[in-house]
């Protein structure tokens, strides 16, 4: 019995595909689907001024509060500025590692620097981010090895520059910077190292024939081969820094970021169509950014 | 004429380079470890004034690290084993045939992914308010299923491709039925495949909080309670342990799950 409907099943494969798909596609379709369809139309609903509860009637209100209110727009550029930081400093950061993986390393370094990179992607998020708290608290390595250098009053000088400085680097946009980039960082060198790797040596040794400097081949002919690669980098970087709410919630100046206000809104505010605005921020900024990468061909790297 | 060796030679600041990212990239880590051992335990002073492993002691007769302990394994758990069937039923449709609306259906098994997790909890939130559930154990799982069948999905459709047309027709035309032809010829192929996704899938579970915060109510996951001390340090030197213990248990299973699906290394039946 059961030989002869699985053969037929198998006869049949416009049946037998869809009797596969068919709990898949129902579990991700109302779990995930439905769940983000009804955030999405509560960034539409109203929210009563006086009792301050939510009321399904359509409005842009929160859109335009969104976008008018100076509060809101701060985060939202704060948390984009952070993002384009973020994705600069991880691309030079990565660059040197990358082309030594790609152009460099024998095959059995190159393993272990595969190993090696890709392994911290892995350690425990919160770990990570608590491990950087340590790290940059006032009495932690990095003050220490400022003060062992001797080098106590470039630290406090660091910290004393407005706006990212802070009382310690744990609590300073330049400490929420360093981990952002820490964290983002083995998100950058895969992509650059795989698009490295398809850049010929003939051509380096050609633009040398051709009389170029180091330097010149690197901007002109390493970098323009590398774009791919970059771009697919720092869609990664760039996104995870948009929708990160527990990195700037851990590390991090009292200033507030996209992810953090939309946990805040759903949460001790209780304003859930601000909260669900708010979250469709990092997409709007993703789409807008993928458009810009897939113009350099970023897409023909992943 | 420039030798080879001018092309296969790092310059040493390449190498200098390239080393101190890899260092950049693990240090922390042994920060973690260190710190656990530390004496001190109302500053984060470095260096350690002396080590003890008495924290390790304090750690273990913590009633609430072992409850939050249990209810990360019991979540992982539930939702590997979802992720198992659910990823390796749409990783059979998807793998080779080709149909109409195929292209949406794969973007649709990367989504969960692809979009910033703090999107997907806050509507897995909504969506639980919206059908009138209280969060509750089921509710973590749903979340941490949808992204954990990504990862079992993309692990068995990654093997499934690597994998002959041909020996499943052979074993149809030798005679097996579609079971026999699953269970002697496809399950031996996907068994480490499906092993290394469901660790992986495991790993990340027991590790997620940026979807958990949203859908637990107030039941407290390791990483939840972790996180929940990070604003109240009682006593520093306890976290410092639980986070050695959470690095070990998410990164067994991984280095499990890379020597599983290691490319170049002869897999089982490979």
């Amino acid at each position: 019995m059961l030989r002869s409907v699985s053969t037929f099943f198998q006869r049949r494969n416009a049946f037998y595909v869809s009797l596969l798909l068919v709990p898949p596609l129902l579990w991700l379709g109302t779990v995930y689907l439905g769940s983000l369809f009804t955030l999405l139309s509560q960034s539409f609903y109203a929210i009563d001024e006086f009792t301050a509860r939510v009321v399904p009637t359509l409005t842009l209100a929160t859109y335009r509060q969104l976008v008018t209110q100076p509060a809101n727009v701060d985060i939202v550029v704060r948390t984009l500025l952070m993002a384009v930081a973020v994705t600069i400093a991880c691309a030079v950061i990565a660059f040197p590692v990358a082309n030594y993986m790609a152009r460099y390393a024998g095959s059995k370094m190159k393993a272990l620097f595969y190993v090696g990179v890709m392994l911290p992607m892995w350690f425990s998020y919160l770990v990570k981010v608590y491990a950087w708290r340590l790290i940059l608290a006032k009495q932690g390595i990095v003050s220490w090895a400022f003060t062992s250098l001797g080098l106590q009053g470039a630290l406090d000088a660091l910290l004393a520059t407005p706006v990212v400085g802070g009382p310690s680097l744990a609590s300073s946009y330049i400490g929420m910077f360093i981990v952002f980039v820490y964290m983002w960082l083995p998100f950058m060198i895969l992509p650059l190292a795989a698009s490295l790797e398809r850049v010929p040596a003939s051509l380096l040794q050609a633009s040398a024939d051709l009389g170029a400097r180091p330097a010149q081949t690197f901007r002109n002919v390493v970098v323009p081969l590398a774009l791919p690669g970059l771009a697919a980098g720092s869609i990664f970087t760039f996104s995870l820094t948009l929708g990160d709410y527990i990195i700037p919630s851990v590390v991090g100046a009292p200033g507030y970021f996209v992810g953090m206000m939309v946990y805040q809104q759903q949460g001790t505010a209780g304003n859930m169509p601000l909260a669900a605005a708010f979250s469709v921020v990092p997409i709007v900024l993703i789409a807008l950014y993928l458009t810009f990468a897939r113009r350099l061909g970023a897409f023909d790297a992943l | 004429m420039r030798s080879r060796r001018d092309w296969n030679a790092a310059p040493l600041g390449q190498k200098l380079a390239a080393a101190a990212g890899l260092v950049f990239l693990h240090a922390p880590v042994w920060v973690i470890v260190l710190y656990a051992f530390t004496t001190e335990d109302r500053t984060y002073q470095f260096p350690p004034p002396g080590l003890t492993l008495h924290w390790f002691e304090v750690a273990f007769a913590r009633q609430d690290i072992w409850a939050a302990m249990r209810l990360s394994v019991e979540v992982a758990i539930a939702a590997t084993a979802i992720a198992l069937v659910l990823g390796t039923l749409a990783a059979f449709a998807l793998a080779k045939r080709s149909f109409a609306g195929k292209e949406s259906i794969t973007l649709l098994f990367v989504l969960p992914i692809a979009l910033p997790g703090i999107l997907t909890g806050l509507a897995l939130l909504v969506g639980i308010r919206a059908v009138g559930i209280e969060p509750n154990f089921w509710t973590i799982v749903a979340g941490h299923a949808t992204f954990c069948l990504v990862i079992v999905y993309n692990n068995v459709v990654a093997r499934l491709r690597r994998m002959p047309a041909s020996w499943v027709e052979a074993s149809m035309d030798l005679g097996a039925d579609g079971f026999q032809t699953f269970r002697y010829v496809l399950l031996p192929q996907i068994a480490s495949a499906l092993l290394a996704g469901g660790m992986l899938a495991f790993a990340l579970s027991f590790d997620e909080i940026i979807v958990t915060l949203f859908t637990a109510g107030h039941q407290q996951t390791l990483p939840i309670w972790f996180y929940s001390e990070l604003f109240r340090p009682r006593e520093r030197p306890v976290t410092n342990v639980v986070a050695v213990v959470v690095m070990l248990v998410t990164l067994v299973p991984i280095l499990l799950a890379y020597y599983l699906t290691k490319p170049d290394e002869q897999g089982p039946g490979a």
